[in-house]
């Protein structure tokens, strides 16, 4: 108890003489919010990226891929195969008994970002009318759906929002063809809003495509035992050589290795700025106990222990990091949050968009970094602090 | 240089302080040098770009593939020298899907198209007598483990083999590399030979990827891809045809903007490094202000008391940033090692010394600046009764 007093008060003393090292204290806390808001922006970064694709699909509804393809740009379905998988028994039907499958084309269109003029890789998907029940979160914010038969296409959010010339009712020309830009659509912040749909009748022919990518279906009974059945009676059936995915196990996996990556180099930039922000604090608290040496010995005199003094720098080293990771993060919430861009995809070589996203756990690993940094920066000058002589300090009065 | 011993004792009159600071900065420029590195690693396929060889491409997508018969069309276009082409095999390596780009190439055109490439003659040889052929990467081959003379069994994700599987499987002939580091990184591919696999695959025949065009006259770039272009325009294929620099800056910037990343992160790291140094600098001229008031007294000028100041921060910063540029280079070897071409090669060139130079020097002159103007203004008599 009597050690608790005696560290609230030391501690008490050392926070109201903070404003005369305001200087020594800001290196602490400029240094740790350079570190906290470069981690925490960074991962924002892959975690906006990982939940755009966490994000995509639902666990009922399947996607078709030739056996040995990881992507739809290199997997083929041929159009009887794509119709015979539409009428397996598995695949839920609608109100007029037609099969919830949507056999689907998928090709690279060249786009320059907005204000920019090299291309890149957005994907053109073409789909069959089924695939607006089945993605029933796909939604229009502007504009109609494309007409079957018709050169028209509708334009995902996040695609519109980074590259130029997808407004409705601009035109845009791939391949021999003028393409009629006339809906804006969302769909819950998946990857599809990063593509282009049209009719995939009408994009097959200008592509000159004989056959497509994949079949994406909703199943009747999404449980495991119903994807289990559906798998089966698909790998049973010797027309086909097929790979039967669950959406969200399809698109989670493309993650991987942008995400690790945009991990790997958050972590190591942080831990870099980490170590030289510990250089930082190290130097600060040795300091400010520095110019307090008289003011400890004299209450180590009076009475004052050794633990009281060690405890109460190092608090004050942990408030400085604290109020350091909180600025950190607070720059990185305010410079970041929400910010889109759009990559290439290793994985599937085409662009996605994405946002970065600052979410609460990001912000508390960032303040938990600050707090070691804190720690490690307070410790050795506390423990410094405690062992000076008292008659030794006192004497370089 | 005879004031060293004089700049040594002031820098290291506190030495913790002093070690710390030296510390963070040799950090600072450690990150410096490695983040540079991973830029300029980015942009290494703009700089081993040859300014004489140009790349054409479908128009709408470089996914779209183009007819191998365009192979002579274009050699007839005035100023090509050289055509080869190049086919996306869609390589998929135990079980990892593109784990390494695999190329199907014409071996001899596509090897005399890239000089800079090193290859052993007899290996080059023997990659184009040999129908099932390959020559692999040597960063690649060491992460594998391959020896020449191996069978490689690698499967297609895309073009299934005459047997309808996906399985394929080559004879590994030789190895390439690069003695450039800048184009190393471009090494990392397997090169099968077309003649081969075009006759077995059961899809796309006789078509190819992308043409690579040699031409005499660089600075007709520009005119003759526009020629190229407009032999096959309207044509059901057409085609875009741009100097390989070009190509090869498109592509770095389909990934986004790595260079203002990288940017942005070093922002922050010096900004910190400024406060953190200025700081000591100010602290520890303000405890040696009677010193200094004694060097002038001694006789010590103005000027050159103040560029005593001044001197000590460009050596703390040069000392600093030496280390931590020189603990960066350490580092590239074992970085390399463990990427093992999964990433082009880490290397720090010359301009980023230069760069690292000029930000220390900066730094040094913004944290210099103040305390070596105080030095500068100081009265003898203020300086020595103000204690």
């Amino acid at each position: 108890m009597r050690t608790l007093i005696q560290v609230l008060a030391i501690t008490a003393m050392n926070l109201r003489n903070l404003p005369q090292r305001v200087g020594t204290s800001l290196v602490v806390v400029v240094g740790i919010a350079g570190v906290v808001g470069v981690l925490v922006s960074v991962l924002a970064m892959s975690e906006g990226f990982r939940h755009t694709l966490a994000s995509t699909g639902r666990a009922d509804r399947v996607i078709l891929l030739r056996a040995g393809s990881d992507a739809e740009l290199s997997s083929g379905v041929d159009r009887n195969q794509a119709t015979l998988l539409a009428a397996l028994p598995g695949v839920a039907r609608d109100a007029a008994g037609r099969p919830e499958a949507s056999a689907e084309m998928v090709a690279m269109v060249d786009l320059p970002r907005k204000g920019e003029s090299n291309p890149n890789n957005v994907p053109f998907r073409g789909v069959q009318r089924a695939a607006f029940t089945i993605r029933d979160e796909a939604r229009l914010l502007e504009g109609r759906r494309f007409e079957p038969g018709v050169r028209e296409v509708m334009v995902g959010r996040k695609a519109a929002g980074q590259f130029a010339g997808l407004t409705v009712g601009s035109r845009i020309a791939f391949r021999d063809s003028d393409w009629t830009v006339v809906g804006i659509f969302a769909s819950g912040g998946d990857v599809h809003e990063s593509e282009i749909w049209a009719d995939a009748e009408v994009a097959m022919s200008a592509f000159r495509r004989s056959g497509y990518q994949s079949v994406t279906a909703r199943l009747a009974d999404g449980s495991a035992a119903g994807l289990a059945a559906f798998r089966d009676a698909v790998a049973r059936d010797p027309r086909f050589s097929i790979n039967v995915l669950r959406e969200p196990e399809y698109y989670a996996k493309q993650a991987g290795v942008l995400s690790t990556l945009i991990n790997v180099l958050g972590y190591t930039v942080a831990s870099f700025m980490a170590v030289g922000a510990t250089f930082g604090a190290l130097n600060c608290m040795y300091s400010a106990i520095a110019s307090r040496q008289v003011e400890i010995a004299t209450l180590r005199a009076i009475g004052f222990g050794g633990t009281p003094v060690v405890v109460s720098v190092v608090i004050e080293a942990l408030l400085l990091a604290l109020l350091g990771g909180a600025v950190g993060g607070t720059l990185a919430y305010l410079y970041c949050d929400g910010a889109s861009l759009s990559t290439l995809n290793f994985s599937t070589f085409s662009q996605v968009g994405f946002d970065f996203r600052v979410t609460p756990g990001l912000l508390l690993r960032g303040l938990v970094w600050a707090l070691v940094i804190g720690a490690a920066g307070g410790l050795p000058p506390a423990v410094r602090a405690a062992r000076i002589p008292v008659t030794e300090a006192l004497r370089t009065l | 240089m005879r004031y060293l011993p004089l700049l040594w004792a002031g820098l290291f009159r506190k030495k913790t302080r002093t070690i710390l600071t030296l510390l963070s900065i040799v950090v600072a420029f450690t990150l410096f040098g490695l983040l540079q590195a991973v830029e300029v690693a980015f942009e290494s396929g703009a700089d081993a770009a040859d300014a004489k060889r140009l790349l054409t491409t479908a128009r709408y997508s470089i996914i779209e593939p183009l007819p191998m018969a365009y192979q002579r069309r274009i050699e007839q276009v005035p100023g090509v020298v050289g055509v080869a082409y190049a086919d996306w095999f869609g390589a998929k390596y135990q079980n990892e899907s593109n784990a390494f780009p695999v190329f199907a190439v014409d071996p001899t055109r596509y090897l005399d198209m890239y000089p800079e490439f090193t290859i052993a003659r007899e290996q080059r040889d023997a990659f184009a007598r040999t129908r099932t052929g390959a020559v692999a990467g040597k960063r690649l081959a060491d992460r594998f483990g391959w020896r020449v003379g191996q069978k490689l069994p690698i499967s297609s994700e895309i073009h299934p083999n005459t047997d309808g599987s996906l399985n394929w499987e080559f004879d590994l002939v030789g190895i390439i590399d690069a003695d450039d580091p800048a184009v190393r990184g471009n090494t990392d591919m397997v090169l099968i030979n077309v003649a081969y696999f075009d006759e077995a695959r059961q899809s796309d025949r006789g078509k190819t990827g992308w043409y690579i065009v040699r031409i005499d006259d660089s600075t007709q770039a520009r005119a003759i891809s526009a020629s190229i272009d407009t032999v096959f325009a309207n044509s059901p294929d057409e085609t875009k045809t741009q100097p390989e620099k070009e190509f090869a800056i498109g592509f770095a910037k389909q990934i986004g903007d790595i260079g203002a990343l990288v940017t942005r992160v070093l922002l922050a790291v010096f900004f910190t490094i400024l406060i953190l140094t200025g700081n000591t600098m100010a602290q520890s001229i303000r405890e040696r202000i009677p010193e200094l008031a004694i060097l002038k007294t001694l006789g010590f000028s103005d000027g050159k008391v103040t560029a005593l100041v001044l001197a000590e921060a460009i050596l703390l910063l040069v000392l600093g940033g030496a280390i931590g540029m020189g603990a960066a280079v350490a580092a590239m070897p074992a970085l390399n090692g463990s990427t093992g071409g999964r990433f082009p090669p880490l290397f720090v060139g010359l301009e980023t010394w230069l760069l690292a130079a000029a930000i220390a020097a900066l730094v040094a002159l913004i944290i210099g600046l103040p305390p070596a103007l105080r030095a500068n203004r100081l009265k003898i008599i203020d300086a020595l009764s103000g204690h």
